[in-house]
């Protein structure tokens, strides 16, 4: 290839890409294109629970295969005065309250939480970032403590908020991390608020004193420093109004892919 | 089939110049219809998509740049890593790790400029979708794209199975591979079929065509579907067969770089065989084949 073809057909090949990958970005400022795009994240969603369904569990692990080191992401140590008292006398007057579309409203400490059937599994965590660690949680499957407060039947949602503040709202309120699952996934069989990690007592990077697991999502569903679970009809009126503090900043809602 | 129309040049366009862009020759010659119009179709659909999902694929993987073999993340043993070194207010210099081997490959590969101002970022900011660190959007662009890959991709095949392409014209024969050397050494010299020969692909090309298709393409979906936590709930054996989710994100990286390879090549051989004539063959469907058409 003679060198005026070479360096013609590069600056073809750069310039035609470089116009595409403006554009592209410049769509992508575009509400109009994120919407559009962020549509298929529903024919995602139905036909991957086409295939999971309700039931299909996700794979457990050997103990062998636990990562001697599991990474913490997000908040590692909330920065408030309420949670720094509460890590200090070990979390004794920690509550969770469960309320919203139930008919008997819940507050659970946790011994109480302790004191119900508990669940152990080995699994694998997938951050959106793209790594993954194996660790082994104990916590009370989600589904029972649910049901013992009798949801109303128009509750479709379960919202779980955080001690762990997150900056302000744009209305200027302060911001808490806060997450979202539908009945499907919360009731799921492994969906669990874990208080153990690999036998130890939960550490403050990974949540204490209960986080949420949710085995067949991406990390950023399992709120951590979890105060308050609330059942609701659908999550518009909370915060930024799709369902969790990173679908607020522009990630999708259905994170199982 | 259309029949091939003879044509006559009406201008004067020297003939090594014709023969560099791959203009019709001056001699006898006639066009040949060599694709179908779901070939076309596909072929621009896919370049389009695939340029979508390379450059949003690397802006995913700027989110964590490094690669890992098994289950999970061996964060102090990864297989490859873009990283910067420097202090967190000013990034010197940026590395790329292959096994034990550092590279410096500051300015595009583990540091490079963002507003003229040198930042830590896997892939540079002019290979990826969007240009900025946005991994939100990035994952919007590659999900929403995978779907039109795997649609484009299935109306090809099915067509081109049901139509025997597949195996008329894709599939390598023996002849083929025992054709091979003689076939290398012909590319390395660029001398390309001529007259008859040219309304075939030759072994080369067939085995190239062939690995995409058969091989890379199938390959980077069940890859990409592995990394998925709710199809592995559903399919446990899919990322067990690549030996767990990190070794699957490895091989869609692999995947993703073969077909930047294939791109890079083909681009080269479309260009070195004719620029004009195998342009022309894949938006009309005719290639212009030198000689007499056969009675």
């Amino acid at each position: 290839m003679t060198d005026s073809r070479r360096n013609f057909l590069k600056a073809a090949l750069a310039g035609a890409g470089a116009a595409a990958l403006s554009g592209c970005t410049r769509l992508s400022q575009k509400p109009w294109v994120q919407d559009a795009l962020g549509e298929v994240e529903n024919l995602t969603r139905r036909v991957q629970r086409v295939f999971a369904g309700g039931h299909a569990l996700a794979t457990e692990y050997k103990k062998s295969d636990i990562a001697p080191v599991f990474r913490a992401n997000g908040t590692l140590n909330p920065s408030t005065d309420e949670y720094a008292a509460h890590a200090a006398t070990g979390f004794r007057n920690w509550r969770i309250a469960v309320g919203g579309l139930v008919e008997k409203p819940l507050s659970l400490s946790l011994d109480d939480l302790q004191a119900m059937p508990a669940r152990t599994q080995i699994t694998r965590h997938d951050c959106v970032e793209g790594w993954s660690c194996i660790g082994e949680w104990t916590g009370v499957p989600l589904a029972p403590v649910l049901a013992a407060a009798r949801p109303k039947p128009e509750a479709r949602y379960v919202m779980f908020f955080c001690a762990d503040p997150m900056g302000n709202l744009p209305s200027g309120e302060a911001a808490y991390y806060y997450e979202s699952l539908d009945l499907l996934e919360a009731t799921h069989p492994q969906t669990i608020l874990a208080y153990r990690l690999n036998g130890q007592v939960l550490p403050i990077e990974h949540g204490a004193p209960v986080r949420l697991r949710a085995e067949r999502q991406l990390g950023y569903k399992m709120a951590k420093y979890i105060q308050r679970i609330e059942l609701v009809e659908n999550f518009h009126r909370f915060a930024g109004g799709k369902g969790g503090y990173w679908e607020d900043q522009g990630y999708s809602w259905y994170a199982g892919i | 089939m259309p029949a091939g129309d003879q044509t006559v040049s009406r201008t004067r366009i020297p003939s090594r110049l014709r023969k560099a862009l791959g203009l019709a020759p001056e001699g006898p010659h006639y066009l040949f219809y060599r694709h179908g119009w779901i070939v076309r179709l596909t072929h621009w659909a896919n370049a389009a998509i695939l340029f979508v999902m390379l450059l949003s694929g690397l802006q995913i993987f700027n989110a964590h740049p490094a690669l890992y073999w098994g289950r999970s993340s061996d964060f102090d043993h990864p297989i490859l890593s873009l990283t910067a070194r420097g202090t967190d207010d000013a990034v010197a210099k940026g590395v790329t790790q292959i096994g034990p081997w550092d590279f410096d490959t500051t300015g595009v590969l583990g540091a490079s400029k963002v507003d003229g101002q040198m930042t830590a970022r896997g892939f540079p900011d002019w290979a990826t979708i969007p240009g900025p660190q946005w991994l939100a959007m990035g994952r919007l662009w590659h999900f929403a794209f995978a779907w039109l890959f795997v649609a484009n991709g299935l109306m090809f095949l099915v067509w081109a199975t049901w139509r025997g392409h597949v195996r008329r014209d894709l599939l390598p024969t023996k002849d083929d591979i025992r054709h091979l050397p003689q076939e290398i050494v012909d590319h390395a010299r660029l001398k390309f079929p001529k007259g008859e020969a040219a309304k075939r692909y030759n072994g080369l090309q067939k085995l190239a065509y062939s690995a995409v298709l058969f091989v890379v393409a199938p390959l980077i979906v069940a890859t990409g579907l592995a990394m998925s936590p709710t199809m592995d709930a559903a399919a446990p054996w899919l990322p067990w067969i690549f030996g767990g989710r990190q070794s699957a994100r490895t091989i869609h990286f692999l995947c993703a770089f073969s077909f930047l390879a294939f791109f890079i090549v083909h681009i080269v051989m479309v260009v070195l065989s004719g620029t004009w004539n195998n342009l022309r063959s894949m938006i009309t469907g005719r290639y212009a084949i030198e000689g007499e058409r056969a009675p």
